[in-house]
């Protein structure tokens, strides 16, 4: 039996319970998610956005699923979407990838979700902050759905912070959609700070119409096993994407990130930027595409990819793609891989220094120009300290909230 | 304060000292002089324990201590300091934090506790104006766009904040203008004391105007080949090495 039959044949026995629970728009999707979850099956090696992540050992064990409910605090912005202020479903599984078996699967078996709806022209002051604490007692795993309209001219700043609570094995599949429509701004964080017994899918899709800004970050402070995909639809001209990623991998944890940026339109621009710094026997992977369709004239784009190995055991594969069919645009991508800088260690060494405390001021220097870039400044003060807690090891389960003790 | 003994060492596979003697009392200055590849700058590495350079024979003891069981931070602890030739750059490690680091592991290894603050900024401030460093290259990442004698400034500046017991400059004076040079060499020689001593490595009499050394040392084929007074350094001035190498044929 592989991995996936375990999911068929529970889905064909809850799948009456998921609907009970869940609402209209979601279960409208549900049935063909399932479907084709079913055909395709969990991605082997073979199949190239996954070929560094080894999805079906990752779905093996096996896994309460959970089905707590959502809690949603009131507030202005963020509502269970079953008290959605708007039809949601025009935007519901219509930007994800629906031939993505982790976005299938999470759809088929996701019986909540939350929505952040801001309206036309509303400029939303605070952070619209989201935090998820996986909780249980035995190996749970969670589905994740959020689903972000931004109307016309809306603004804001939405951080979502993952934590695990108890010391338990989770698995977690997270799909989040965002719909931005025209000149609408938005910057997106997402901070995972879980622990080594956490596997984590997340899948996000990002839908931008004409004269949008969006900046979508991903940060991975701690986990066990992480795979992000990132995919952005740039469908109205005039419109600008930044993706920034930092990984920092220890032990024996991997992070796999995955992006794409579609150029549909002209005139839109993208920059991409992730940094990792993997020790000991951490595996690190980046592959980012930038496609450049045939109309999508005057694109400018710049993919970076920087690593930093700071063990021999430690492993990174970086894979900077462009495909590019138009033919007046302006693209760059690089990547570098490499090791600590002796001749730096050595002077720092020099000025009585002790070397674990230089590896740690060029770790942190290294991973500075992610965090640099992190426009929130109460955000990027708090992850200076927590970057560098990482690298000094003292930050093993997230330090400043409640539940995490 | 430092003695030399029979010293082998090597880069990679490559043997460059072969058999250094030299014993430096409290409060001499040594200078250094050599062809180039004759092994000044290896010698210097192998004092401070740059991991990249092997000691195949001989000792080093530095005030009773055998230098060679030390780490490099072990020795920069027990207070030898180097300027460096080519001070690299280390973006995005600002030099105040750098210095904090560097100054208040010192004082750890001394028993102290890390200096507060508004001390550690005070000394900065103070020690700034002995080699008249502007401010605003503390607030940048270490020597990342600082022109040639700014670095070599911030090593003096560096010197200045360690206090170190033994220093080696390493071709300090290459790459400065005269006004520098000057800037540099009298920081040097306001940080020194009667306890201080230090190599001074160099191809030219100019910086031994300024720090006048008690002995100058010729370095030829990894061993001290000549050892003379500041005299030596002046004839090496006007007349080069090629008798030196007639004398020893």
């Amino acid at each position: 039996m592989t991995s996936e039959q375990q999911y068929i044949e529970f889905y064909r026995e809850a799948s009456d319970l998921i609907k009970n629970k869940s609402c209209g728009v979601m279960n409208a999707v549900r049935d063909e998610a399932f479907e084709t979850f079913q055909q395709l099956g969990f991605p082997s090696k073979k199949v190239e956005r996954y070929r560094y992540t080894d999805v079906d050992a990752a779905f093996a064990p096996n896994y309460g699923i959970s089905f707590a409910p959502l809690t949603v605090k009131p507030s202005l912005y963020i509502f269970n979407i079953k008290d959605a202020p708007i039809d949601v479903a025009p935007y519901y599984h219509k930007v994800a990838d629906r031939l993505d078996a982790i976005t299938a699967l999470n759809t088929a078996l996701v019986h909540d979700a939350l929505l952040v709806y801001v309206p036309k022209n509303t400029k939303v002051a605070d952070p619209i902050v989201v935090d998820n604490w996986l909780r249980g007692t035995a190996a749970t795993m969670m589905n994740r759905r959020i689903l972000i309209v931004m109307e016309q001219g809306a603004d804001a700043t939405i951080i979502i912070n993952d934590h695990a609570a108890d010391k338990q094995r989770f698995l977690t599949t997270q799909v989040i959609e965002v719909f931005c429509h025209d000149n609408a701004r938005l910057d997106l964080y997402e901070i995972e700070e879980t622990t080594p017994l956490c596997s984590r899918f997340s899948n996000v899709y990002i839908h931008e119409g004409r004269d949008c800004s969006v900046k979508h970050n991903s940060i991975t402070l701690f986990n066990g096993q992480t795979r992000n995909l990132c995919d952005v639809y740039l469908r109205g001209e005039n419109s600008e994407v930044t993706l920034n990623g930092c990984a920092i991998g220890s032990g024996s944890q991997r992070i796999d990130n995955n992006t794409l940026i579609r150029h549909e339109v002209p005139h839109c621009t993208s920059s991409e930027l992730y940094k990792y710094v993997v020790d000991d026997k951490s595996v690190g992977a980046f592959a980012g595409k930038i496609l450049v369709e045939k109309d999508a004239q005057k694109t400018e784009s710049q993919e970076t990819n920087a690593n930093l190995c700071a063990s021999s055991e430690a492993r990174m594969f970086t894979q900077p793609m462009l495909e590019i069919y138009a033919d007046d645009v302006k693209c760059a991508h690089g990547s570098t891989v490499g090791v600590m800088d002796e001749v730096a260690l050595f002077y720092m060494r020099q000025r009585g220094i002790p070397e674990a405390e230089a590896r740690t001021l060029l770790k942190n220097a290294f991973m500075g120009q992610v965090i640099d870039q992190i426009k929130n400044e109460p955000l990027r003060q708090r992850l200076y300290v927590k970057v560098e807690k990482r690298f000094r090891g003292e930050l093993d389960k997230c330090d400043d909230c409640r539940l995490c003790k | 304060m430092l003695e030399i003994k029979n010293l082998h060492a090597k880069v990679g596979d490559k043997e460059i000292l072969k058999g250094i003697n030299l014993t430096i009392g409290d409060g001499e200055i040594h200078a250094l002089m050599g062809t180039n590849g004759a092994g000044k700058s290896t010698l210097s590495n192998v004092i401070v324990g740059n991991p990249a350079y092997e000691v195949t024979e001989g000792s080093i003891t530095f005030n009773g201590q055998n230098l060679l069981t030390m780490n490099t931070e072990e020795r920069a602890h027990a207070g030898i300091f180097m300027s460096f030739q080519a001070p690299i750059e280390i973006p995005g490690v600002s030099m105040t934090n750098f210095m904090r680091a560097a100054v208040n592991a010192r004082r750890q290894a001394q028993g102290k506790e890390p200096l507060k603050s508004t001390d550690f900024l005070k000394l900065m401030r103070e020690k700034r104006k002995l080699v008249e460093i502007d401010q605003k290259l503390m607030n940048r990442s270490v020597n990342e766009g600082f022109s040639g004698g700014e670095r070599k400034r911030n090593e003096i500046f560096q010197m200045a904040m360690l206090e170190p017991t033994f220093c080696i400059l390493d071709e300090t004076d290459s790459g400065l203008d005269v006004d520098a040079l000057r800037i540099v060499a009298e920081g040097f020689n306001k940080l020194r004391t009667a306890e201080t001593a230090a190599i001074v490595i160099t191809h030219y009499q100019r910086l031994l105007d300024y720090i006048q050394p008690d002995f100058v040392h010729v370095l030829m084929g990894g061993k001290i080949v000549k050892t003379g007074t500041a005299a030596l350094a002046r004839q090496i001035e006007e007349q080069g090495f090629d008798w030196i190498k007639e004398e020893l044929a």
